[in-house]
């Protein structure tokens, strides 16, 4: 560890606070529905779209009919990018002539995008055609996040709304974010990353002939304007399959920093945005802080241990840090940060290769994703999902002081601690049910590339990601099986909506319950105390259930690695 | 229920459609087309060209293993820096597999020069198996090999390298490393002829 390596993780840190207002703001004016300066130009599309698809975006939907448009929305896009890839054999900007992907690849892909997972089993530049990669792929980007961050703000609702039964309308929350958040910042992001070096272009490769006089051909495409979104709507599907560690996607550690910078910036905005919409910017700073305490305990070790090196590549004669995996322009200290930044937010793009860390340092990023991915998290779900944390915590307090916990203004009953357990136990019971069950069948040990623990956690890594919506992979398990592109698929809807589910009925129960104002017998959510109280709470409830796993895995991986032992 | 259903269903297929029109098709062709116009270059993959043909791109790393030039990394990425199979190894720290090739190559290393300290981002795979790049001590680590073979003078070799270096932007951003195409460019354009 070196000092330049702390300043560079300092600054991140720095850069990242001091955007959290300014997005925190024009996230609130969409939550809000105000004006804002991009509407001269993006507000007649807006109505456009209104008008043709006979929306009323002032129609204040209860919860149940905001979650059910929501879901037919979904369920239309996973059908529309399932139909795209079948048919890619026959459809245009299909250069090198990839055929239809298969009935099991193409369900896996398609619920992997529609979720905001990007879980990939195929190769990027072996598989899909650009013309997959833009109507398939990238719209879900957008949509995927979209929807994320128009959930947020239903839940946001549920708190700061009184008496009432609305929490918003889904198709106003969504174009919203989609028109005036998301595709502007692309714009500018992608141009950004042109000029920076990653192709955008309808070719699909180029012929080199190397100095040393072999033929090397070059994948490329329109990548660039789906990096940006990639980043920013935390999906992490590469254009590549070597993800954010292909020079073409990031080709420079400067390019490197602002895609972890574009992968948080949201995530925290909404933690302000929610501070501002329940009437308190410190409730909104009290759970960033939480979410940064966490997250840079996992910087530490990832970073620690992956300078620290391998011992066995020690006793060859290789001295320092892991480079295994490891692109020599970020090196140690950008490739353990962006580890923990794209584990900690649900997005999933790589920098280096997670499968390849140290033990420990691979086990962060796995025990990021399975504490449910709210330190930070993605668009959106880190917040909900945060929030429901939340909810047990003022629940768990108030058990200890013996009065009707409150949150933020709202009494919080058994109805709203039950449904916060329910969305909180989903991703225990499909994580280890998953990986207990591919532990045993053949077809699930066919996967593992490494053999021993290490194989084990590749395994659970993937039902980890996929539940957990986050998308990257201890990369050697060969998952382009009909099993795996069945089960995770099926893990990967589970994940995502059975948490939404009950967050949505929560906002709703909650939505109609009136403000209770705060008394001095009221448990404050806004200083260290509660902070403390809110990490104990996510560590517990969200990580101990996992500990049993991890020590069958990274655990027994690391005491092989300092031992000496091979598998 | 039935009736949220229903009223779901005009909305959701013409939002799809018209999202996928704007998002799918107009934003990725309009960047295409503002990135083709204003970078056209780094849009096309900063290629560099030499008497009419594509002799690489400066972002990404090809194979350079012969003995006369500075020698990329090793490579997961196909038979070894394929531009359509990028990769890493994906091999567990106690992997048997990464041990072994590991060791072949560091006693091939050591053969050849002994009592060097070698560079661990000589003997290790990268994460894309494109990795334009090694570190300065990887460089300097190839210095003698190439003065010998080439028979230019190690000191005009290692001038050659500093020369070469990125640094860090403002000091802290990203690690020092040399390019290795650029690197061998430079080191072609001296125009010794190799050792026959």
């Amino acid at each position: 560890m070196t000092f330049q390596g702390w300043l560079y993780i300092a600054v991140f840190v720095g850069i990242l606070l001091a955007l959290t207002r300014p997005m925190g703001l024009w996230l609130h004016a969409l939550y809000e529905g105000r004006r804002t300066p991009l509407h001269v130009v993006l507000g007649p599309v807006e109505r456009g779209f209104y008008k043709l698809a006979g929306v009323n975006p002032d129609e204040d939907q209860p919860w149940h009919r905001y979650a059910v448009h929501m879901l037919v929305f979904n369920a239309a896009l996973l059908l529309q990018t399932y139909i795209v890839l079948r048919l890619q054999g026959v459809l245009p900007l299909n250069g090198p002539g990839y055929a239809g992907i298969g009935a099991d690849g193409a369900f896996n892909t398609a619920v992997s995008f529609t979720t905001n997972t990007n879980w990939q089993w195929y190769s990027g530049e072996a598989a899909m055609s650009n013309l997959s990669q833009m109507l398939g792929l990238t719209i879900h980007n957008f949509l995927s996040a979209a929807t994320g961050i128009a959930l947020a703000f239903a839940f946001f609702r549920g708190f700061a709304r009184r008496s009432t039964t609305g929490i918003g309308n889904f198709w106003a929350d969504m174009t919203r974010v989609t028109l005036y958040l998301l595709l502007p910042i692309c714009v500018v992001y992608t141009v950004y990353l042109i000029a920076a070096g990653v192709p955008q272009t309808l070719a699909a490769s180029v012929d080199v002939a190397t100095l040393e006089g072999v033929k090397q051909t070059l994948a490329l495409g329109p990548v660039a304007s789906q990096e940006a979104i990639k980043m920013l709507g935390t999906n992490g599907g590469g254009f590549f399959n070597a993800n954010s560690a292909h020079p073409f996607e990031n080709p420079s550690a400067v390019t490197n920093l602002i895609q972890m910078l574009s992968i948080f910036v949201i995530g925290t905005g909404l933690t302000w945005c929610f501070g501002k919409a329940v009437g308190n910017t410190r409730q909104g700073w009290a759970i960033l802080a939480a979410m940064m305490a966490i997250f840079l305990v996992g910087v530490t070790v990832v970073y620690w241990q992956e300078a620290a090196g391998n011992p066995i590549l020690h006793s060859l004669g290789v001295a320092g840090g892991n480079m295994e995996g490891k692109e020599v322009r970020f090196g140690i200290v950008a490739s353990a940060l962006f580890s923990v930044v794209t584990t900690a937010a649900s997005c999933g793009a790589v920098n280096a290769m997670h499968d390849s860390f140290t033990a420990l340092g691979g086990m962060i990023p796995l025990f990021n994703i399975q504490l449910g991915e709210v330190v930070i998290g993605g668009v959106g779900a880190g917040i909900y999902g945060f929030l429901l944390f939340a909810i047990l915590a003022v629940f768990v307090a108030g058990l200890m002081v013996g009065r009707t916990p409150e949150y933020v203004g709202k009494k919080i009953e058994s109805r709203e601690v039950k449904l916060a357990v329910l969305a909180i136990a989903v991703l225990p019971l499909i994580i280890l049910g998953g990986t207990a069950i591919s532990s045993v069948l053949e077809v699930g040990l066919a996967g593992p590339l490494n053999k021993g623990p290490h194989g084990f956690s590749e395994i659970l890594y993937g039902f980890t990601s996929a539940v957990g919506n986050n998308g990257s992979a201890f990369a050697g398990l060969t998952a382009g099986t009909p099993y795996y592109n069945g089960m995770l698929g099926v893990a990967m809807w589970l994940g995502r909506f059975f948490v939404i589910i009950p967050m949505l009925a929560i906002a709703g129960s909650l939505a109609a319950k009136k403000y209770t104002p705060a008394t001095a017998g009221s448990f404050p959510t806004t200083g260290l105390l509660w902070t403390g109280l809110l990490i104990g709470i996510v560590l517990i409830v969200g990580g101990l259930t996992f500990l049993p796993s991890l020590a069958l895995g990274p655990i027994a991986d690391h005491l092989a690695m300092i031992r000496g032992q091979l598998f | 229920m039935t009736n949220n259903l229903s009223s779901a269903l005009r909305p959701a297929i013409v939002m799809t459609g018209l999202f996928a029109v704007l998002l799918g098709v107009a934003y990725p062709l309009a960047m295409t087309g503002i990135g083709q116009a204003v970078f056209p270059s780094q849009a096309n993959g900063s290629l560099v060209t030499e008497n009419g043909k594509v002799i690489g791109s400066t972002v990404i790393g090809q194979a350079f293993t012969s003995e006369r030039y500075f020698n990329t990394r090793p490579s997961a990425a196909g038979d070894g820096y394929s531009g359509l199979a990028s990769s890493g190894s994906n091999l567990g720290p106690a992997s048997q597999v990464l041990h072994d090739r590991v060791k072949e190559q560091v006693g091939r290393m050591q053969a050849a020069e002994p009592g060097k300290a070698i560079p661990a981002d000589l003997v290790t795979t990268s994460g894309s198996g494109l990795d334009p790049d090694i570190t300065p001590e990887a460089a300097f680590y190839q210095v003698d090999r190439i003065a010998r073979v080439r028979r230019i003078e190690p000191e005009a070799l290692r001038r050659l390298v500093a020369g070469t270096i990125e640094e860090p932007v403002l000091g802290f951003i990203g690690e020092r490393h040399v390019n290795v195409f650029e690197l061998n460019r430079r080191l072609d354009a001296l125009g010794a002829k190799p050792v026959s």
